[in-house]
């Protein structure tokens, strides 16, 4: 297949912009600042592009929901806190192809009527920032950003604002009250971030592989678009994979592609020719799929299905030698570390199952510590203010569900069996 | 405590790059993470003093200050050593063997996981994903990005951070 996101990214100076010129970047801007915005908010809805941070929420729909407000002015924020544990799918696209996503927001902001943008990257990828600023600066040079775009009198400013380590900002909210300077907790919904976002004006939050679709949608049309992938959810998808494959890496495939596709035509199969005993499918937050389970279509409408979700796309692959408890332990650990301490189920509920968790990957679990971790987890889903506690407790659960047998064993024979 | 013996540490250039920061947002609160981390850079952690400059370069009480430098994990509230290593060991990373390598560091150059080796050489934190989990295990050493680490690897490595 012909990539999209990932496309030049082979060549080592993708990132300057004669390069991305060279490659026929910023045509499509050209094109889109030569029709109405309502046209390419049209163009984005026929493409049928659905957000790629986790929810897979209708793009055009957002937008729209912002274009109705009247309130001005607008911000348009990319979300590239890519925090989700397995997952480095944005990574490539700011690092390589910075210019594909900084044209896919001057095209959206236009659409938008959106004069401001932040990108909203994680302080854990110090290079991305250099190179975004580069590109920025890059393209106010030529006159992609700042004011009477390409002689159009379209004005878009775009800086990046850089967080600090807070997993929880990856939740749009909370992302707009880090940007605001503030603790990363996430807000109240509604008012949702469309009405009253970032400084109280419409705010638009999009994932840094939903805004990079913009341009080849405006350049090959929404029909085109929505012919690639899956028919509810079209479009080429990065695949993240890790763990214990042969080529772990980033894979641009379309929307649909088979979990046992991407593991074993894409990323090379099993290390050492183990067995594959486990996937976590879309990052640390998506319930665990059991080997025998991954036959089914990576998608927004497929994954939940087959007992999971798309998430993030990243894919964690486990094989034999991975104790699912010390797994499951260790992603708690991160859930309690990140939970913000708004919410009591969640602050509470992550804390008591890693320590239930870690006395029994310690060895000593004690009768009836399954009950209360399926209690807990019970407990907490739905009652979380954010996905954060809600993930946190589908990772235990999953488990739970697929693996209980481990847990046992880990009471049962007062220690783990696999260290 | 803050007293009013806290001196102002920025100096110039710094309150005008400051300024400048401010200029990228329609209100000053919310240059307040870019300002810390240019507090950071400068003084290669958040003492109160930092804090205090941050809150007077801004205009923001030093409650809302403090609150936001302490809510997030890369803003540092002690001095580190002369070079940090942020090694993940999140779940990508753990099934690779990234805790064998934290004990390797602790019996090799003295650092624990939130400490610093006697020597001030190395400091040493734990991350959570830091989204090389392709090329896992991976780590900061300041801001430089290395991955597929084994103990011998990130020996060799190591000797470059004097």
């Amino acid at each position: 297949m012909e990539t999209i996101l990932l496309k030049n990214t082979d060549n080592p100076n993708a990132a300057d912009i004669e390069e991305y010129l060279k490659a026929g970047g910023y045509s499509s801007l050209a094109k889109a600042l030569e029709r109405q915005p309502k046209d390419v908010i049209e163009e984005v809805k026929n493409s049928g592009l659905r957000g790629r941070g986790g929810a897979g929420f209708p793009t055009a729909m957002k937008w729209n929901f912002a274009v109705a407000d009247p309130k001005f002015p607008k911000y348009l924020i990319c979300n590239a806190d890519e925090g989700e544990p397995g997952t480095f799918k944005d990574r490539p696209i700011l690092e390589k192809n910075p210019h594909l996503l900084i044209e896919g927001m001057v095209i959206s902001g236009y659409a938008l009527g959106a004069e401001h943008g932040y990108i909203y990257l994680r302080g854990e990828y110090p290079d991305a920032r250099d190179i975004l600023d580069r590109a920025i600066q890059q393209a106010y040079a030529k006159n992609y950003l700042g004011d009477n775009i390409l002689g159009k009198g379209v004005t878009f400013t775009l800086s990046v604002h850089q967080g600090a380590g807070a997993y929880i900002c990856g939740e749009e909210t909370a992302l707009i009250e880090s940007i605001e300077g503030k603790k990363g907790q996430p807000r109240n919904k509604p008012p949702f971030p469309v009405n009253s976002g970032a400084w109280a004006m419409p705010t638009i939050v999009n994932n840094v592989e939903t805004l990079s679709n913009v341009p080849y949608i405006l350049e090959a049309g929404g029909k085109a678009y929505s012919s690639i992938g899956s028919k509810d959810c079209p479009g080429p998808k990065l695949f993240c994979v890790s763990g214990c494959v042969n080529k772990p890496g980033v894979y641009e495939l379309p929307m649909g592609t088979s979990l046992k596709s991407i593991i074993y035509d894409y990323a090379g199969g099993m290390r050492n020719g183990a067995k594959l005993k486990a996937v976590i499918p879309g990052g640390i937050s998506t319930p665990v799929l059991p080997a025998d389970s991954i036959d089914c279509a990576m998608d927004f409408v497929s994954m939940p299905k087959a007992g999971s979700m798309l998430g993030s796309g990243a894919v964690i692959v486990m094989d034999e030698s991975v104790c699912m408890v010390k797994v499951t332990y260790r992603a708690l650990k991160f859930f309690e570390h990140e939970s913000c301490g708004k919410c009591v189920p969640c602050r509470e509920g992550t804390e008591w199952l890693r320590k239930i968790l870690e006395r029994m990957e310690r060895g000593s679990g004690r009768e009836g510590d399954i009950e209360l971790l399926s209690e807990v987890a019970g407990i907490m889903s739905g009652r979380t203010f954010c996905p954060l506690g809600d993930g946190a407790a589908g990772v235990v659960l999953g488990m739970l569900r697929h693996f209980r047998n481990e847990f046992e064993e880990h009471i049962k024979n007062a220690k783990c069996v696999f260290s | 405590m803050l007293t009013a013996e806290c001196q102002e540490m920025f100096n110039d250039t710094v309150l005008k790059e400051i300024d400048e920061i401010r200029g990228k947002y329609p209100d000053r609160k919310s240059a307040l993470l870019p300002a810390l981390y240019v507090a950071q850079r400068e003084f290669g952690w958040l003492s109160d003093e930092a804090m205090m400059s941050v809150s007077r370069a801004l205009n923001l009480p030093e409650a809302m200050v403090r609150g936001t430098a302490s809510f997030y994990s890369m803003f540092r509230h002690a001095p580190v050593g002369r070079h940090l290593i942020q090694l993940c060991t999140n779940v990508s990373c753990m099934i690779l063997g990234a805790e064998k390598l934290i004990d390797f560091l602790q019996s090799t150059y003295g650092v624990r996981p939130g400490g610093t080796s006697q020597d001030g050489r190395f400091s040493l934190v734990v991350m959570e994903c830091i989204g090389a989990c392709g090329t896992a295990p991976a780590m900061l050493v300041n801001t430089d990005f290395h991955d597929n680490l084994t103990e011998t690897t990130i020996e060799e490595i190591l000797e470059r951070y004097k």
